[in-house]
């Protein structure tokens, strides 16, 4: 008997999740039953998964092939340190999913949960297929799997238009990329591509200059297009709201990092020859989606399009976090690079918890609410404490407050930012601390929108009158687990960045070392170094030495008086700052970029409404489909109607054909 | 099979005659008003052509053609115009054909795509060293007529003969240029000319039924607007 591999080990789970979709189809008719059977099982699949992430960052990288149905295009696999992390994230993040799932879809009708269940693991399963497909065919069947079961999860509620219309503009988008990404592996693999195009092959092909950025802007559109940058993200604000919470939760957290994931391989495992402008190309494309979707996010009334925006922003990051280690591998400083690329693969598993903590949470207020539009919630804090906790602990993640998770990747970041000046060249060393300040604007601007999204919604009182509930336990206890996970990764950061070694040294052959588990110290200790921990026993000590002396200096003996009520001595739910008034200055600010309208929504009584364009579409994807209509139109003249019309068409045709082959 | 030095002179001779005549009565079809006519030269034409492979059969000495021969003379000359004579007497179709532009500039017309096939097919003429040499601009020129008189005739019936006057003159310009196709792409060829000619029975009947006319115009509605 041979012994069980990592790679063995991620095909069982994956394997697990198909059983469970085909399971769950079967039993559908059950609801409480198939849910509390299935998903609980399923979250058995991802932590499966996770092991054998964890286990392959040790061991070395293995094969899998398995003869397809054409003989010359194998299905071939290979796990190695980097799907290794990218198994990791996906597994815990399907785990934690999958118990909010158990309670969520139960009140679902019978036959729209059997369908939900194939989509749901399908959708899991496509994702566990990219992460360990070695050549360009399975690869892009799995991309494919994974983008048609995420099409159908988003038009789960396809009685609506605007659901449908969502879907259309993701697979629209989704198959633009797919084309580029093909094209790029086609470039990458050249003959091989007919051989299914084996990666061990684009690794080791030698590419022109030329045909070395050709593939390289191929495959970044490709990606692109599903990682949502500038412009290319116009379907991720419309999907992600329409799609149930945990699946927006999925495709926020793993679906777009698949996209993160391809870039990686293709960058630094197949092009290791990266032309200098490669990286600034990136960090630029990264930072405009970073700033641009911040902006909107800020702006947004609805909780989930507030955060399918901020998921934008945060795909941005990462994108300038690699881009700067483009940069710094250009340059041949490795080190950095490393560094660089901790920052974005950290904050990629940061983003996958604190986001699908924040969208499960949303799918809470949903259910208990029954809306997500933040000018009819408010006071949630009262009515569902817990939720309201977890969602805290998201918030503070994602605002980037120490000692949580976000803060760390985001130092890690700025770290590397600082250590721009030993680049040779110094124009980018001269402009790269502007993007360094890009970087940290956009984090105090995702702050921003942070505090409103919470602030809206759970703070004050309520707006309109609605029947309020807790979630269920299922609910609560995987945000719990997310929570958990964002405070773990807050606290100790040296033990993932010990894990994301190996997966360093794959791809810019150097990593960080082993740090402690106390101190944080990237470069060297005299530089910077950070511990959370320090940090949240100094705050803990602070805080509480305060308290104690307020209370010693004015707590006793208590003080009763009138409450100061601001010189209101009347206050109504609707005194409270709107979602939309709670943005205005930023909106004054950046009125361009908005493209606002107002309009009177009554005349009666005097509400106006605003309205948010969105100025990629206005500027970029209208004419271009103006455009295309024109030239239809145009096209349509050649139809008259007249055979003898069109036969004059093939006579002039052939007669042109003969005259050009003489 | 030898066949003697003054036979292949003549013969030579012959074929060039008949290849004229072809092309005479494609001109002769460009300029005929009247279908009855029409359908009579086509029937004229076919026996040109059967006429011509029977002849290249005989100079070369290859069996098959005789065969290919005998097909053209049962088809072409001599079944299908008489089909068409019937459905025109069915159809009850009478008169003239109305052209779209005027004869005497067809005429022209057809003048210039003479010449454009001569000079498409003078480096074609220049490589082949068969008897056939300096037959396949005749025959190209007698497929450009055909394709000049569908697209200037109004009546379907008008574009049938067009079409099969095109097949015949594609049949030349195989048997001239390589000494006839193997039989097997010659059948396949003749069916589809075959199956063409009954789905465009078929179109006519229901054409007369929904329009009682044969006017091509009438089809004019169908499109997007």
């Amino acid at each position: 008997m041979t012994a069980v591999l990592p790679l063995d080990l991620a095909m069982a789970a994956l394997l697990s999740w198909l059983g469970l979709g085909l399971l769950g189809f079967a039993l559908g008719g059950y609801q409480t039953l198939a849910c509390r059977a299935v998903f609980p099982l399923s979250t058995m699949g991802g932590l499966l998964l996770a092991a054998a992430g964890l286990w392959a960052s040790t061991a070395t990288p293995d094969v899998l092939q398995i003869s397809g149905p054409f003989p010359v295009l194998p299905w071939s696999f290979r796990l190695d340190p980097l799907s290794g992390f990218f198994l990791i994230l996906l597994g815990l993040l399907a785990a934690a999913v999958s118990v909010f799932a158990t309670g969520y879809f139960r009140p679902l009708p019978a036959a729209a949960l059997r369908r939900l269940f194939l989509q749901y693991q399908g959708f899991l399963l496509g994702m566990g297929l990219v992460l360990l497909a070695d050549n360009a065919y399975t690869f892009l069947v799995a991309w494919e799997i994974m983008a048609i079961a995420s099409y159908f999860l988003v038009v789960t509620e396809h009685e609506e238009e605007g659901s449908r219309r969502a879907g259309f503009l993701y697979l629209l988008i989704a198959h633009l990329g797919a084309l580029a990404i093909l094209l790029g592996f086609a470039v990458l693999a050249g003959v091989q591509i007919l051989q299914g195009g084996s990666f061990a092959a684009m690794m080791q092909a030698q590419l022109s200059p030329f045909w070395a950025s050709a593939a390289f802007l191929l495959t970044f559109f490709g990606f692109g297009a599903k990682a949502g940058l500038l412009p290319l993200h116009i379907w991720l604000p419309e999907a992600h709201p329409a799609a149930p919470a945990p699946v927006s939760a999925l495709m926020s957290g793993a679906m777009l990092q698949t996209a993160f994931y391809g870039m990686l391989r293709v960058d630094f495992l197949f092009l290791p020859q990266a032309a200098e402008w490669w990286g600034p190309f990136v960090l630029l494309v990264g930072l405009a989606s970073a700033l641009f979707a911040v902006l909107f996010a800020a702006a947004q009334t609805d909780m989930k399009r507030l955060l399918a925006y901020s998921s934008m922003e945060n795909m941005g990051l990462i994108m300038v976090a690699m881009g700067l280690a483009l940069i710094f591998r250009a340059h041949g400083l490795n080190a950095l690079a490393a560094l660089a690329l901790i920052a974005a693969l950290y904050h990629a598993l940061n983003h996958a918890f604190f986001k699908s903590l924040l969208f499960l949470g949303s799918g809470s207020v949903l259910h208990a609410a029954g809306t997500v539009a933040m000018d009819r919630l408010g006071g949630l804090i009262q009515r569902m404490p817990q939720t309201a906790f977890f969602m805290l602990v998201g918030v503070l993640a994602i605002a980037g407050l120490p000692p949580l998770n976000g803060f760390v990747s985001e130092w890690l970041l700025l770290q590397a930012f600082l250590l721009a000046p030993a680049l040779p060249q110094s124009t980018l060393s001269a402009v790269l601390p502007l993007a360094a300040s890009g970087v940290v604007l956009s984090a105090a601007l995702a702050a921003y929108a942070m505090v409103k999204f919470y602030g809206i919604s759970f703070l004050g009182q309520p707006r309109a009158h609605l029947p309020v509930h807790e979630t269920g336990r299922w609910e609560r206890s995987a945000m719990g687990l997310l929570a958990m996970a964002c405070v773990a990764l807050g606290l100790f950061p040296g033990v993932l960045i010990g894990l994301l070694d190996p997966v360093i040294r794959e791809m810019v052959g150097q990593g960080l070392g082993q740090q402690g588990w106390l101190w944080l110290t990237p470069v060297s200790a005299q530089r910077a170094s950070y511990s959370p921990v320090m940090f949240l026993f100094g705050i803990a000590l602070a805080l509480g030495v305060a308290f104690v002396l307020v209370w010693w200096r004015f707590g006793r003996p208590l003080r009763r008086a009138g409450v100061w009520a601001c010189g209101f001595p009347l206050r109504t739910a609707r005194m409270q700052d709107s979602p939309l008034g709670f943005v205005e200055p930023l909106l004054r600010i950046f009125r361009p970029v908005f493209q606002l309208r107002r309009e009177a929504l009554s005349t009666a009584a005097p509400r106006l409404g605003l309205q948010l364009g969105e100025p990629v579409t206005a500027y970029l994807y209208r004419p271009l489909a103006a455009t295309a209509a024109w030239l239809s139109a145009q096209m349509v003249r050649l139809q008259q109607g007249r055979i003898t019309v069109y036969l004059l068409y093939s006579f002039l045709t052939l007669l042109l054909l003969l005259a050009l082959l003489r | 099979m030898l066949v003697s030095a003054h036979i292949a002179v003549w013969g030579t001779s012959l074929l060039k005659l008949l290849a004229a005549m072809l092309l005479l009565i494609g001109f002769a079809m460009l300029a005929q008003r009247r279908l009855l006519t029409l359908i009579h030269l086509l029937a004229w034409q076919g026996f040109v052509l059967a006429l011509g492979t029977a002849l290249v059969a005989l100079l070369t000495g290859q069996t098959e053609l005789w065969y290919s021969a005998a097909l053209s003379l049962g088809l072409k000359a001599l079944l299908i115009p008489a089909v068409l004579h019937r459905l025109l007497r069915r159809l009850k179709v009478r008169g003239d054909v109305e052209a779209v532009i005027n004869i005497p500039t067809t005429l022209l017309l057809g003048i210039v795509l003479v010449i454009f096939a001569f000079s498409l097919a003078a480096p074609i003429s220049a490589l082949t060293g068969t008897i056939t040499r300096g037959m396949v601009g005749i025959a190209l020129a007698a497929v450009l007529l055909s394709f000049l008189m569908m697209i200037t005739r109004r009546k379907a019936i008008s574009q049938v003969v067009g079409f099969l006057a095109m097949d015949n003159g594609l049949f030349f310009a195989a048997t001239s240029a390589t000494l006839g196709m193997p039989m097997i792409v010659e059948l396949g060829v003749a069916l589809d000319a075959l199956i063409g000619f009954v789905i465009l029975g078929i179109f006519f009947f229901q054409m007369r039924e929904t329009f009682d006319s044969m006017d091509l115009s009438h089809l004019e509605r169908i499109r997007e607007e």
